[in-house]
This record gives structure tokens, sequence and C-alpha cells, in this order.
């Protein structure tokens, strides 16, 4: 039932999201000017930056990327429209395809943001194996904890600000644990290095699921 | 909770632990070692802190999820109390250790995952406390920001307890276990750290023990006030209300 739920919400954010083709538009049009931004701000030749530089900047444009993709998820719907899913379907179903959905768009805005990245600033990374599997564990912790996050936002007044700050600090210990993997899967240390912060990665993204899973009812109620 | 809360008995405690914390940790012998010399004495004041902040800020979580749970106002009001005095102490822990830091690491910064793991906690609840501004509708207010508060700690759980055992931190026992028993504390100092750790965290209890009960008169005022508000305004303006709005009133 719940499985049932899902698939339909998730059709229908992908449709939503197609027939308003301007707000992914809008955003594959910010990942590509953050970076080229911030390749023209350096003011240098392919392959001249530092390894630590590269790494860092990097998830900096993907958090403000995923911060920007997100955050409309909640914003994007009108009140009465909300309360139409309401009377629908479980929330447990809305924040699951939610997340889902946010997944699947912030794995497409990782891989174009690195390709573009990698073109513009040069590609010194030696394992992709690893650092795509990075990605997508980034990817998954970003969208699990900014979904639930914008939903928080959504209800007061002044979202878009609050957003950042309610979403900033608790994003931390995610951004930490993917910057250290990514370093280590540039540098092509063996995988074997990075088993404690892939695993303390996946632990939280699990956890974090968790309990906005729990949450969310009394969040949609509200 | 609340029964306690009048209760002498802990108060007086309090202040025996601390008056005993602040002369022994001042006076009492301490071990001589090289680069901490007699800042060693800060222990006492510096990491009964953090105990107290973890404390607290588990006491407001719990109070999140009952009022979760069973929406009461009062329990919202825990939630706040001890979030802020969880606060309070999280910012004299980072002064203290800045203080400590400044003589014995050099620099009152030094970007240690301790550090940088006590200062996005407390832009969390700094967060927190936006939230709950930001949100008109007292109820919406009271729940909203329980979620968000229990979201939070979970987040912040592994930043406080699982960071620092993955890098190396200047902390004692860095790079493994943060546990104490690397701290070597020798037996003296551990007859005054135990005493502060329970002295300060009792204070901090006291300190939210007091907001809670303030803030308890100051909603039972308003309720009257505003009862007697609309009593006269009503008298005033119609000397026999009629029946409908009557009922009403009663029901608010």
């Amino acid at each position: 039932m719940l499985l049932h739920e899902i698939k339909w919400l998730l059709k229908k954010e992908m449709i939503l999201e197609w027939r308003q083709r301007y707000a992914l538009n809008g955003i594959l049009l910010y990942v590509v000017s953050a970076v080229f931004i911030c390749y023209l701000s350096f003011n240098l030749q392919q392959g001249q930056l530092n390894v630590v530089t590269w790494n860092a900047l990097f998830w900096i444009i993907m958090l403000f990327v995923a911060f920007n993709a997100i955050s409309k998820s909640f914003l994007q719907e009108r009140y009465g429209r909300q309360i139409y899913y309401y009377t629908l379907t479980s929330p447990q179903a809305v924040i699951l395809s939610k997340m889902l959905y946010n997944l699947l768009l912030m794995l497409l805005l990782a891989m174009i943001c690195f390709v573009f990245y990698a073109i513009v600033l040069g590609n010194p990374v030696q394992n992709l194996w690893l650092f795509g599997g990075n990605l997508l564990l980034g990817a998954g912790g970003f969208s699990v904890t900014l979904t639930m996050i914008s939903g928080i936002a959504s209800k007061a007044s002044n979202s878009s600000s609050l957003m950042a700050i309610l979403g900033f600090p608790v994003m931390v210990p995610i951004l930490l644990m993917v910057i250290r993997v990514s370093k280590n899967a540039i540098d092509g240390l063996a995988v074997s290095v990075s088993y404690d912060e892939v695993l303390v990665l996946l632990a939280v993204n699990v956890m974090v699921g968790t309990v906005a899973y729990i949450l969310f009812p009394f969040l949609w109620r509200s | 909770m609340d029964k306690l809360f009048k209760r002498r008995w802990w108060k007086i405690l309090t202040i025996v632990l601390l008056v005993y914390t602040i002369i022994a940790g001042l006076l009492a012998e301490v071990p001589r070692l090289a680069i901490l010399n007699e800042t060693i004495r800060v222990l006492h004041f510096h990491v009964p802190m953090w105990f107290g902040m973890i404390i607290l800020l588990t006491f407001s979580v719990v109070y999140a999820i009952r009022y979760l749970n069973k929406p009461k106002a009062v329990y919202d009001m825990y939630t706040v109390a001890f979030a802020h005095a969880g606060v309070v102490f999280g910012m004299l822990g980072i002064l203290s250790g800045a203080l400590w830091a400044n003589f014995t690491w050099g620099s009152p910064w030094s970007g240690d995952p301790k550090q940088n793991g006590a200062a996005i906690a407390l832009l969390i609840y700094f967060a927190y406390f936006i939230l709950r501004n930001s949100l008109e509708d007292e109820q919406q207010r009271a729940k909203i920001s329980a979620v968000y508060n229990i979201f939070a700690f979970a987040a912040l759980i592994p930043l406080l307890f699982i960071l620092p055992r993955l890098t190396d931190s200047l902390h004692p026992g860095n790079g493994g276990n943060p546990g104490f028993n690397a701290y070597d504390l020798d037996s003296n100092l551990r007859m005054v750290f135990y005493p502060a750790v329970v002295g300060w965290t009792l204070l901090g209890g006291w300190l939210a023990s007091l907001m809670i009960r303030t803030k308890i008169i100051k909603h039972k005022l308003y309720e009257l006030e505003e009862n007697d508000v609309r009593a006269n305004a009503f008298s005033a303006a119609q000397p026999e209300p009629r029946p409908l709005e009557r009922s009403a009133d009663t029901e608010r």
C-alpha cells in the first residue's frame, strides 16, 4: 500500500517538474554558472588547483546546489493542494516520495556538476568508483536531511533564510564525512582506508531518514 | 518533575558541592605537569560544562518527545527552558575552553574537532530559537520546534560522539577513545572533579527550573488578565449576554 502510494506520488512529482520545466532548467543553469564563476574567480589554468581546495570547492558548490534544488520541495505547492494530499495519502508516503525524488534530482545534478567541474577545473580523481559511490551517499544524505528541513521551514514565515540556518548546522556531519571520503578517492587510497567514514555516513543517512520518517506525520498534521 | 523543582534538598546540595568545588578546585593539591602547570584547575570548571550541556539538552529532547506524544503546554516550556540552560552551559564551556587553550595549546581556537563540534551544536540550538521566534501560533510553534529539536539532536549525536573518535584531537584521549581514563586523572583531581560535575549539572537544572516556574506563573497571570479583560469588556458592552455568545465564551 505504502509502496503503491510512493510510486504514484513520485510519478506526480516528476510530471509536475516536467510540466514546469523552468524550475529544473533554472537549477541546471545554477549548477553550471556556479561552477563557472568559481573557475573564473580562481583565474586558473586547468589542473592547477590544489587538491584540498578542489575537493572543498566541489562540495561547497554541491551544498548550495542542494539547498536551492531541495528548498522548493514543500514551498512549491499551494497550501490547499497539500490538504488535498492529506486526505488522499499517508504522510509517510509523502515524505518518502519527496526524499526519493530529491535523491534522483540530486544525483542528476551531482553528475552534471562533476562533469562540468572536471572539464573546467581539471579532474584529479584517481579512484572514480569510490568517488561516485561517495557522491551517491552524499546526495542521499543531502536529500534526506534537506527534505525534512524544508518541511519544517515551510511552516514558518521567512522560510528561505530559515532553511539555511536550520539546514547548515545539521548538514555538517554529513558534509565532513563526504569531504573526507572524497579526499581519499582523489588521492587514490585503498578503499579499506575509508571504511570507517563510509560506515558512519551510511549510519547517519539511515538514522536521519528514520527520524524524519517518524517525525514527519507530526509536522504534516499541524 | 514539578514537585522536584519545589524541593529544597537538591538546591542545598548544589550550593554545598559548588562551594566545595570552588574552594578545593582552587586550593587543593594538583599534579605538576609540564605544559598544564596550574591551568589544570580549569578542569573542574570547563569539563563539567560539557557534561551539563549534554544532560540538559537530553532533557530538552525528552520533553520534546513527550510533547509530541501528549501536547501539553507545560512540556513545551520544559523543552525551551532546558535548551536555554544547555546553551548557556555550552557557551561557558567554549569560553572556558578557549581560555584554557590559549595557555596550553597556544591559541584560543585551534580547530580541534571537539571545539568545532561544540560550536556547531550551539549553532543548531540558536537556529532552534530563531525557528521558535518565527512561528506565530503557540501550538504550531511548540509542535514544529519539538520536531526540529528531535531531528537536530539526532543529527548532533554523530557530530559530538563519533567524529572526534575518527580524527586526531588535541583533547586528551586523541585519535582513539576520548574517554576519561586516558587522562590519567589522579585521585586528588577526581576528589574534586566528580562533585564538580554533579554540582554544575544540578545548577543547570536549577536554572532551568527557575525559568520554567516563572514561565508558568506568567502564563497563569496572562490567562487571568485575559479573562478579566474579557469579562469587563463583555459586561460593559452587553449587560445581558445572549445565550449563544455565553456558551462560546465558556467553551474557550
